[in-house]
Parts: C-alpha cells; structure tokens; sequence
C-alpha cells in the first residue's frame, strides 16, 4: 500500500494504535542488543512457549532498549484497563511463573521496576492516559517518578522501548510520518531549514555544529547530486545510543533523513553503519523496506513528487571511520583516513559531490522539531545548547544505561539523582565525558551545567554522550593511560603528531605508573598534549591529548605522587604498591597462603604470616580474601 | 587575484594556490616532507604548518594543503608554530634517527637531541612513494597496512606484486631512501616490495638496462615508435648524437 495523503496515515495509525493497546494481554521483551545480551531471547522464548502451552490469550511483542540496561532483560506486560509494568531482570524461569500469574490475574510485585498509567507521545503533545479499571499495583512506583527515569526528557528515544521497531505501524501510530507530511504538503525548502535552525539544534556526533546552517551550505553548495549521511558509525568504546535508536526505532531516523533531504534538495542517502552492529543494520534495513513499500521512501514520496532513497554502507568498524572526511572515504571504497578540511563535506563530499552528514541522534530530533516547533524545542537547555542530549552512563555508578536529559542538567543530578550514587557508599571521583579522546572532570566541578560549552571549557567535550563515572578508587594516572592505549591503537596513522606523539605521551604515561619518570618528563607530557591536540590532521588526534590534559589540570597531584614519591595513591599501578601483612592482626589462617598463585608468602599455622617481595606479582589475592583485614597495601 | 599577507608581507596569487606556493613567492621558506610538486598534497607529515587568522580565532593548519583566501593572514613564524614544526621533525627523528633529509631539518631547527627513546625506522610515512605509484605511475602497488603506530607502506598482502613494474619512482621521490632497489645482472629486485623483475637488455650494447614489465606499461600509456624501447638511455644517446651531429643535447 502506498500512502498517498494524511488521510491514509491517519488510517495506518489507527491500526498501530489497535497493535500497541490490543484489547487483550500483550508482554512485550526489550530485543535490543543490550537486552539479548542479558538472556531476552531466552526469555521471549519462554513466554511465548508458556502462553501456547497454557492456551492463555495473550500475545507477545518485541521492542526496542528502555534505557535501563542494568536491568536488563526487561519485560513489559499492557493488560487493557490496567496499568502497565515493567519487570526487570527477568529471566526465563521467571517468565514462566509471571506468565502463569497473569493468567490467574496475579501481579508479581516483587519483580517490578515500575509501572506506567500514561504515556507520552511526545510528537503530538498528548499523554495518553490508560482508562485504568482496576486499581492494581499501587505500591508499585510510577515510571515518571522513579530516580532512573524522573529527570529524563526522551525526545530522541522517544520510542524506544515502547514500540515495536518492526512494526511501522506503531511508529505512525505513536506520530510518525506526521512531520514528513507536513513538511512536504505544507513547508517550503527553506522554511524547514529555518525551522531547524531556529530551534537551535546542534550535531550530537561531537562537534556541535548549528545542524540548520550545515543544511543551508550543503543546499546553497554547488553541484549535483547532492547526498545525504547518516553516521551510525559510533566508535567509542561503552557508547550505544545510536546502536539503541536504529534498533529501537529505525523510522525516526528515517523521517529525519527524508525531511534533511528535502530542504537540501538530494535524492541519495547512505545510512553508515558499522559492521559490529548487525541487528542495527538488519533493523534498518527492514524499515527501509517498510517506508518504501508505503511510499514515505523512494519515488513520489507521499504523492508529493519528490523522491529519495536510502542506502546501507557498513564500514568495517574503524574509530576514526566516524570521522566524517574518514567515512566519505570509506563509503568510497578508500582506506577510511580523514584528509584536511576544508573543503568542508557540504562543499565537496561523497564522490566529490555536496554532501551533508549529521548523527543517528541527530536526525532523530528532526521530526520532533518540525511537529512541536522551533519554539518548543529552543526553549529546553541552556544558552547555545539546545533540547536534550543522550548519554551512556556507565563506569562506578549505581543505575547505568541510556539517559536521554535536557542540556544543562547538573553532573550531580547525573550522578547521584538518575544514577543514584557510588555503588558501596564510595566517594565519586571524577567523571569522564565525551568518550576516549574527552576530558575527566573532578568531583570539585559536580555542579557543572552540562553543555557543549561548558564541558569545552572544563577540557571535555560533549563527544557523542559517553559518560564514564569513578570513584575513589581510581588512579587518574592510569585512567589517562587507559584512554590513549586506546587513542594510539585507532588513529590512523597518516600524520605525525597523532601517530608518533600519542605513542610518546603513552610511553611517559607508562614511565610515571612504573615510578621510572623523572619531574621534567611531566612539562614534556604536558608539551607533547598541547602540540597534538594543535597540530593534528583531524579531531582525533585533536582531542586524544584531553585525557591527558585534564588530569593533569585536575589531579597533578596524582601525577607528582608517582613520580616523587614513586607511590601510587589509589593502590592501583602494581609497580609502585606493596603488599605485607600486619603481624598484630594476622591470626596464622593460612587462606592468603593457599591462595597466593606464587607461594609467596609463607608462615606457619596459627603464627603470622609474611609476604616474600620478589616473589610477589601484587595480584592482589591476599588482600582479597584475608578476612581479618591483615594484608596491607602501601 | 587574491590578496593575502605572509608574516605581515603582502602577496596576491591565483585562485587556487597554495599558501606554501604564496609564501614561496614571498621567498619565505617553509620546511616540507610529504610534499612534492608531481603529487597532490596530503598534509601528513605537518612540518609545514602555518598559523591562519580566522577572525578572533586563530588556527594551525598545513599549509601544504591550505588554499589562499582573499584576505587572509598567515604566521609562519610564530612561536606557536616553530615550536610546533620543531616537535614534529624531533618525532619523526625519534623514529628515523638515521633518515639524512630528517636529520638536516632538524640541524637546521636547532633541535640538539631528542627527548625520546630511539626507534630504528627507516621510512617516515609520508607517503610519496604511494602517490607517485598511484597518480604517475598508475599502478596503484603500494599502500599503507595497519593504523596507528603499527602504519606501514606495503603491497597488498605483504607479498610479491604481479603489478609492480620497477619503474623504481617511489625510490626516487622517497625522502629516506627507505625503499632499496638492487640491481642484479638481468634482475631488479625490489626488496621492499618483495618483488623481482626481470630486464631488458639493450639491442646495441646488450646491457640489461630496464624492467620489461616498464616497457610493456610504457608502451600501454604512450605511443612511440617501436625501437625507441629496445636500446638503452646511453646508446640513443650516443645514436642521436651521431645524427644531430653538433648540437649537444644530453636531454633526451
Ligand atoms: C575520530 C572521530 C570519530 C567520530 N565518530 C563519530 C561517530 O561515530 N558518529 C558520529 O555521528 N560522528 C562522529 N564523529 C564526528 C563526525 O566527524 C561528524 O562531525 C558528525 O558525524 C557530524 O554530525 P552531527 O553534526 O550531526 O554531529 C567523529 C569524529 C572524529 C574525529
Ligand atoms: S589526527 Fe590521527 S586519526 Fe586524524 S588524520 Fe592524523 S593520524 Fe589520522
Ligand atoms: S617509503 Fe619513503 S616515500 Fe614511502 S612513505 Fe616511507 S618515507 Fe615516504
Ligand atoms: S609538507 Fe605539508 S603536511 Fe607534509
């Protein structure tokens, strides 16, 4: 069927919503990589085998990440007339037992992580309130109210979680499609541009380009044809939001790309996605297939005349292939190595062509924007950072998972209110934003509004929304090696202070863990970071040194500690702890003893024990297991 | 024309150059590696930055690669970007402590040693051999394997190319003498390539004087007579001597 006017959307949508509230029971499973990688499958598996073997009338769904990857697998359970909850950590032997509770009508309180009475559609400005008959699961708190949850604004994971990503249904069901029609019944080329730039919207790739203007280069640029990018490439290490929304909810990102490509004026787009993410690229995919069935993708897009298709090039999975010039390249069928700019990618692009390359989180703010307004959407956020960004909160931190929170939300409400605090009532440390190459803020800076600008100028950066949190027991020192180990590993290699100068910063780095660095190695570091963050070819080396230089800033301290005192003071470089055991509280166990994988340590039963130094590797075995806190660090 | 200042000097150059060509004119010298006249510039090995004033913001970039503006400021002598250059040639001198070229910019630098540990690398990376391979050459034998540190030039595989024609530019425009070529008899073997080749030899002196493969990529590109492939540079020479009889050319 091809969608000709609002007239047949507005029938489609009918049936997404009968698919999304069926007016009988239906559990739905969090099917996103992080819920497989917990056991979903196998739990889908198994509710689905129990409702056939009970003959329950119920139905099971899939669904994208809810966010809260911690809890994984998460099970979702709507019951017409009931409120909706969310069951955590499920596993198959539970889905059993939950499946066989709701057929006798019983709620299993005990496995609940919350549960919902509305839900937002955030395109349409409605809530959508459940009729609830049944008063059931009051003591149950509500999703909007628990800490994880409360402070986040879900515009890019707007559907994330509560749709089925294969299902386009649901999509228009829950307001998509409804901007593209507008845009292309209604908006000139130029006002969506206006549009977009109006609301203030910045690339959430990294750099925080006005993404309007970007559009308006590539419309003004010279040449045909023009291409539109997708870069779903997201290298950084612990970083998944991209990965969550193809998965999730494929279409957002395709409206976007279609709007983006209208105002531009290109009929070719490439979604990029690297290799890594198969069930990404497969979501995709799929939703390619559906929007072009329905006639939102191809030739004569919604009867308007105006056609775009949309590829899929996977990359090979490449760090600095997210680079945009390096990503061209790849597309291209080149090695994925950035080249100088200019000439910017709106200027010359994929096969030298005008070309306009924005993020997967990108694009998936643009419906948004086009259904409730530049207004809306500019007055979320601080001064120049506008709406909302996504995160991936993980590291030493109680609640880890994708946050989606409005710009200028404070560290601290990161840390302590959606991640609830320091697992073990450990102190926080720092937190590291902005993925490998961004910079660690200290615990000093916790009331930090969180902004493009304001994580530039504590020597971060936005990046794409990595978030790592440490606590007290972190070397900062080892932290920096930790993060150029994985710079020096992923530049490309074409320029020289990238290349050959991380390898050095990393060599010094290594030198004051050992305690063999000498005080003006310090200054030659501290050279070395400023050279290459300013002399690199591309962003990659141009940010690498930021681990670095942040730490520096931050925790000198730490540094002169190695290499004055040749100590460590989180106990965490081997080379410079020590490990004994104190005869006042060794009671002679022998547990150490049998436990030591390099019989060094030796002692006769009942009478104190003692470490042999060289034969010691610090493992840090003894320490573990000595129950009367007698092994002693220093 | 466009208008733009060196160091303070006015110039005006073409659409389209460079600024190393601009502040060539100006006849300030700017140090490059991975730069050559014949190839397109790569901007890689960033020895010749040069500071460009961007309004309050002001910026390194290579000005190997940099495209004069209207109106454009370039420092090339800023404290910024000496220290900058410096620290990359005593990087690369680090890796090439032998490499003669990285050697006299250094001297010439003032840079007295080096303050980190010493690599025993030949080649610097700056990729002449495989732009010239692939833009002159068209032959395309060579590229870079691995990232990061681990970057080499290699042939595909690492092993003996069947496309290679011995033509021996990447030795010639390689600024290390990193790639050896031997000639053995009727062979020339690229070492670093991994590759032999078997010679020509000379219809007039019987010499072994050029890979056949070149010859048959020659005659492939260009349209010359027939026999101007079969004897060697110093017979022709010696042959159109005779018939040009006076005139002294030794250009051909
Ligand atoms: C080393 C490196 C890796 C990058 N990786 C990504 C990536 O994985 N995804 C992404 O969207 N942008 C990445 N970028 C940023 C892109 O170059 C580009 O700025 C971005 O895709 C533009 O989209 P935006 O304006 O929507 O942010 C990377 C940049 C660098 C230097
Ligand atoms: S900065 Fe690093 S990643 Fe970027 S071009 Fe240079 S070597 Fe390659
Ligand atoms: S072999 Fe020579 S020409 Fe080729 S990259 Fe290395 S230094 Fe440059
Ligand atoms: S000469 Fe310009 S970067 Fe090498």
């Amino acid at each position: 069927m091809k969608i000709k006017n609002l007239k047949d959307l507005e029938e489609l949508k009918i049936k997404g919503l009968e698919s999304l509230y069926p007016k009988r029971t239906k559990i739905n499973v969090g099917l996103g990589t992080c819920g497989i990688a917990t056991g979903a499958r196998a739990v889908f598996d198994s509710i689905a085998d129990e409702i056939e073997k009970q003959g329950i009338d119920a139905l099971v769904g899939k669904t994208g990440c809810l966010g809260f990857c911690q809890r994984e697998p998460l099970v979702d359970v709507w019951q017409p007339g009931k409120s909706r909850i969310i069951y955590c950590q499920m596993d198959p032997e539970k889905a059993r037992d939950l499946v066989t509770g709701l057929a006798q009508g019983k709620t299993r309180k005990e496995w609940a992580l919350c549960r919902m009475e509305e839900e937002e559609f955030i395109i349409e400005n409605t809530k959508k309130k459940y009729s609830i008959k049944e008063k059931d699961g009051k003591d149950i708190p509500l999703y909007r109210e628990i800490p994880f949850y409360r402070k986040q604004k879900k515009i890019a994971l707007r559907n994330c979680g509560f749709m089925n990503p294969e299902n386009i249904e649901e999509y228009i069901a829950r307001g998509g499609y409804f901007s593209l029609a507008r845009v292309l019944s209604r908006l000139k080329e130029e006002e969506v541009i206006e549009e977009i730039k109006n609301s203030g919207l910045r690339g959430r790739g990294g750099a925080g380009f006005p993404t309007g203007l970007k559009w308006k280069f590539c419309r003004d640029a010279r040449g045909e044809p023009k291409y539109i990018i997708c870069n779903a490439d997201e290298g950084d290490p612990g970083a998944y939001m991209d990965r969550s929304i193809l998965e999730g909810d494929p279409h957002s990102v395709l409206e976007g790309m279609v709007i983006g490509a209208y105002a531009i004026g290109s009929h070719e787009g490439y979604i990029y996605v690297r290799n890594e993410y198969p069930l990404a690229a497969q979501s995709v995919e799929r939703a390619i297939r559906q929007a072009e069935e329905y006639g939102l993708l191809g030739e004569n897009i919604f009867n308007s005349g105006f056609n775009f298709r949309i590829r899929i090039s996977q990359g090979a999975g490449a760090f600095v292939c997210g680079e945009e010039t390096a990503l061209l390249a790849s597309i291209e069928g080149k090695i994925g190595e950035p080249r100088p700019r200019p000439p910017f990618p709106a200027e010359r692009g994929l096969w030298d062509k005008p070309t306009n390359i924005n993020n997967v989180k990108t694009w998936a703010n643009v419906p948004v924007i086009i259904a409730r307004g530049a207004d809306w959407y500019s007055k979320m956020g601080t001064a120049k950072s506008k709406g909302t960004m996504v995160f991936s909160l993980v590291g030493k931190i109680n609640n880890t998972g994708l946050v989606e929170v409005p710009m200028g939300i404070k560290l601290r409400e990161m840390i302590y209110d959606i991640g609830e605090g320091i697992p073990e009532g450990k102190k926080f440390k720092a937190v590291q934003t902005g993925g490998p190459s961004g910079g660690c803020i200290p615990s000093e800076l916790a009331d930090l509004e969180v902004d493009y600008e304001k994580l530039t100028q504590a020597g971060s950066m936005m990046g794409s929304g990595g978030m790592v949190v440490m606590d007290e027991d972190t070397c900062m020192v080892n932290v920096a090696k930790y993060f150029l180990n994985f710079t020096k590993d992923e530049s490309c290699g074409k320029c020289t202070p990238c290349r050959e100068g991380i390898k050095r910063m990393l060599e010094i780095l290594d030198d004051i863990s050992k305690g063999k660095a000498k005080e003006t190695d310090l200054e030659l570091l501290e050279t070395l970071a400023r050279v290459v963050k300013d002399a690199s070819l591309c962003a990659l080396g141009g940010t690498a040194p930021n681990p670095v230089l942040t730490t520096l800033r931050y925790f000198r301290n730490e540094y002169e500690a190695h290499i004055k005192d040749k100590k460590c003071p989180a106990h965490i470089c081997p080379d410079l702890i020590h490990y004994s055991i104190d005869k006042e509280k060794c009671t002679g166990c022998g547990l150490c003893l049998k436990e030591c994988p390099q019989t060094a340590i030796s002692g006769e039963k009942k009478k104190p024990h003692s470490i042999d130094k060289s034969k010691c590797i610090k493992c840090g075995v003894c320490f573990e297991v000595c129950n009367f806190d007698a092994v002693e660090i220093d | 024309m466009l208008n733009l200042t060196i160091d303070g000097k006015k110039v005006s150059v073409e659409k389209g150059t460079t600024v190393l060509h601009a502040a060539r004119k100006l006849g300030i010298e700017i140090p490059t590696l991975c730069y050559h006249e014949g190839v397109s510039p790569y901007g890689a090995c960033r020895v010749c930055l040069v500071e460009v004033v961007k309004g309050i913001k002001t910026g390194l970039t290579t000005s190997c690669t940099c495209l004069a503006e209207e109106g454009m400021e370039v420092k090339s002598d800023s404290p910024r970007v000496l220290e900058s250059r410096k620290l990359m040639v005593e990087l690369l001198l680090a890796r090439c402590p032998e490499a003669e070229k990285v050697k006299d910019l250094a001297r010439k630098m003032g840079i007295e040693g080096v303050r980190f540990k010493r690599e025993d690398k030949e080649c610097i990376l700056c990729g002449l051999c495989v732009r010239v391979c692939q833009e002159i050459i068209e032959a395309s034998v060579i590229g870079f394997i691995n990232r990061g540190a681990n970057r080499e030039v290699e042939t595909p595989f690492q092993a003996q190319s069947d496309v290679c024609i011995g033509c021996g530019a990447c030795s010639s425009v390689c600024p290390t003498e990193a790639i050896k070529i031997k000639e053995m008899f009727d062979k020339r073997i690229l070492e670093t390539w991994h590759t032999e080749l078997e010679l020509k030899s000379c219809k007039i002196c019987g010499r072994y004087f050029v890979p056949k493969k070149e010859l048959e990529h020659l005659k492939e590109k260009i349209e010359l007579p027939e026999d101007i492939f079969e004897i060697c540079t110093d017979c022709k020479r010696k042959s159109l001597t005779g018939k040009i009889g006076e005139i002294k050319t030794g250009a051909i």
